[in-house]
């Protein structure tokens, strides 16, 4: 891409400032507020209003507490990004590569379905789970499943639901990355006789690195925080931290315990990603 | 397992459908390398990435079809909670404002969605200009502050908002406004994204040869830039408009008693589902289906 002319002078300023603003007032400084609010005294309440006192204390509480919600949103996270690395790797390189004249229609239909509501669709997912649904019928025909056997309010529900949720934010970038890839390298592995999957392992993988790292981190980000498909698809045992995060907030109004939560999920975030790019090598990411 | 494969190169399947018309039978193409007979598996093996392909497709739009489905249901009962296919009926669709407060909910879904993608793409558009036109100090930082909202998950931007709001003693005053600031704040982020790819991509030989027949800044920004950059922008807002009607996550912290759609949804996932919901779900995905089909087709009328 041709570097364009960029132009010096004040107009610049002008035209980020007030976006950039916005984004400091309502993104940066709260950042700094939710950090203080973890840092309140515990034995304050809504009505008493928080003192901040510093309370270091708040993070070994909440650790104590809440590990078992922590771990198993990072376990679920990264299962589901598991699946969806390898569904949508499928999709997106038949998309790239096979899907001939259709390839702007499957494109298309990869984004339809999330057009609709992510609450609705949800919910429909819950009744296709259900306890006398089709698909658990099925199951328990083939025996696959017990008879008391269920597929809704169990962890398989909630990662069938985070997989479907967030396939397309690794569809996308994948597709992105697979286009850009002259498939002459593949033929020309083929023709030094590389078979399909040793192709696939030094040629294609490694040219579809960047599409991997960024569709990883869109899925995993997201899926680690949310909490509607562990809401609607799973049960008390499968709480994942955003729903801790979420009822201390609006049900317990325990801001001080909240707001550790929060800063140790970004914290952990923020060390995964940092790692996990220094090791894939797509530093340009960031 | 293909291994066994490996001799035969993927170059001859370019030999071989030049020659596929004259060897192979009506119907089937083969390779001129395959061997003379083949199995239905042969073709399979060929297109088994195509097949995996449509058919995860397929997986999402499962739960598509029974929300579509579902909006042609009769419900059990009144306050059934259960959710289940019971009779088809068009009173849904006739009658979507069965449940008052879905319909207030969904106004204000709409309203907010409106106002906020107005102003997230005004300033997302300015700030992408700022950064693929103009060289200024703190770029760098500008565009971290920009990467950062999308890379923070939903749950943490949410709770950092409310921690502020109630820092600043508004913990009463949650509600219509504050969503509103929320969903700017991260439409913005997608905005510039979208905007300055758009920027990034064009090639500026336009202007400067609009620019070398005497037209002004102005008449350059506003009869070539701008027309080229309005696809780019529109996209955004359409982005930026759905990113807003669908939050839940942010929205349900920072909302106070006000109701959007989602939240709508999240009450009453708990109680009776009304089957309205999937009305508005039908409707949701015909409407930008067709937005997205029409953009696709003017646009390939232009290319061709």
């Amino acid at each position: 891409m041709a570097e364009m002319v960029r132009r010096r002078g004040r107009s610049g300023y002008l035209l980020i400032i007030p976006g950039g603003l916005w984004l400091l007032v309502f993104f940066a400084f709260p950042f700094y507020s939710l950090i203080a609010t973890s840092l309140y005294d515990p034995a304050g309440s809504d009505f008493r209003g928080y003192q901040m006192t510093y309370a270091f204390g708040n993070y070994v509480d909440v650790v104590e507490a809440y590990w078992q919600p922590l771990l198993r949103s990072l376990l679920y996270g990264a299962i589901a990004t598991f699946f969806c690395l390898v569904l949508g790797y499928v999709l997106a390189y038949a998309i790239a590569f096979k899907s001939g004249r259709w390839k702007t229609l499957m494109l298309v239909l990869v984004i339809a379905p999330f057009l609709t509501s992510f609450l609705v669709r949800t919910l429909s997912w819950k009744l296709l789970l259900a306890d006398d649904g089709f698909i658990v019928n099925t199951l328990q025909l083939l025996q696959v499943l017990g008879d008391d056997g269920r597929l809704l309010a169990t962890p398989f529900a909630v990662v069938a639901g985070l997989t479907y949720n967030f396939l397309p934010f690794m569809v996308l970038p994948l597709f992105a990355s697979l286009d850009k890839m002259d498939y002459r390298l593949i033929e020309a592995s083929r023709d030094l006789y590389g078979n399909p999957v040793v192709s696939f392992f030094k040629v294609t993988w490694p040219l579809s690195l960047p599409g991997v790292v960024s569709g990883t981190l869109l899925t995993f980000i997201p899926a680690v925080g949310d909490f509607i498909n562990a809401e609607l698809l799973g049960n008390t045992n499968t709480r994942m931290i955003g729903n801790v995060i979420q009822s201390l907030f609006t049900d317990a109004n325990d801001y001080p315990a909240a707001g550790a939560l929060s800063v140790i999920l970004m914290t952990m975030i923020l060390a995964m990603v940092l790692v996990y790019v220094r090791r894939a090598g797509t530093e340009e990411l960031l | 397992m293909s291994a066994l494969q490996a001799p035969t190169p993927t170059s001859t399947q370019s030999d071989g459908s030049g020659g596929s018309g004259g060897s192979g039978g009506s119907g089937r193409r083969g390779r001129a390398a395959a061997p003379p007979r083949r199995s239905p598996f042969a073709w399979l093996r060929e297109h088994v990435v195509l097949i995996l392909g449509i058919l995860v497709l397929a997986y999402t739009f499962v739960p598509i079809a029974v929300v579509v489905l579902m909006s042609f249901n009769k419900p059990i009962s009144e306050q059934s909670k259960i959710y289940e296919f019971n009779g088809f009926t068009l009173d849904n669709w006739l009658n979507p404002c069965a449940d008052p407060s879905m319909c207030s909910a969904l106004g204000r879904s709409i309203e907010i969605g409106l106002l906020a993608t107005l102003l997230a793409t005004l300033l997302g558009t300015l700030a992408a200009f700022a950064l693929v036109r103009h060289q200024f100090r703190g770029r760098s930082t500008s565009n971290l502050l920009i990467f950062m909202p999308m890379a923070a998950p939903e749950i943490v931007l949410g709770s950092s908002l409310l921690a502020m709001f109630v820092a600043a003693g508004l913990a009463g005053q949650l509600g219509f406004w504050t969503i509103f600031i929320a969903h700017v704040m991260f439409c913005l982020s997608f905005v510039v994204v979208t905007v300055r790819a758009r920027l990034a991509g064009m090639d500026d030989a336009l202007e400067q040869a609009a620019m070398d027949l005497y037209a002004t800044p102005a008449q350059t920004f506003w009869k070539i830039t701008f027309p080229l950059v309005f696809p780019g922008i529109l996209g955004a807002a359409m982005l930026s408009f759905s990113l807003s009607f669908d939050d839940f996550i942010v929205t349900n912290l920072n909302s106070g008693n006000t109701t959007t759609f989602p939240m709508y949804v999240w009450g009453v996932s708990r109680r009776s589902v009304p089957m309205q919901i999937n009305v508005v779900g039908t409707v949701m995905i015909v409407v930008s289906l067709a937005i997205v089909l029409i953009g696709q087709s003017r646009a390939r009328r232009q290319a061709g």
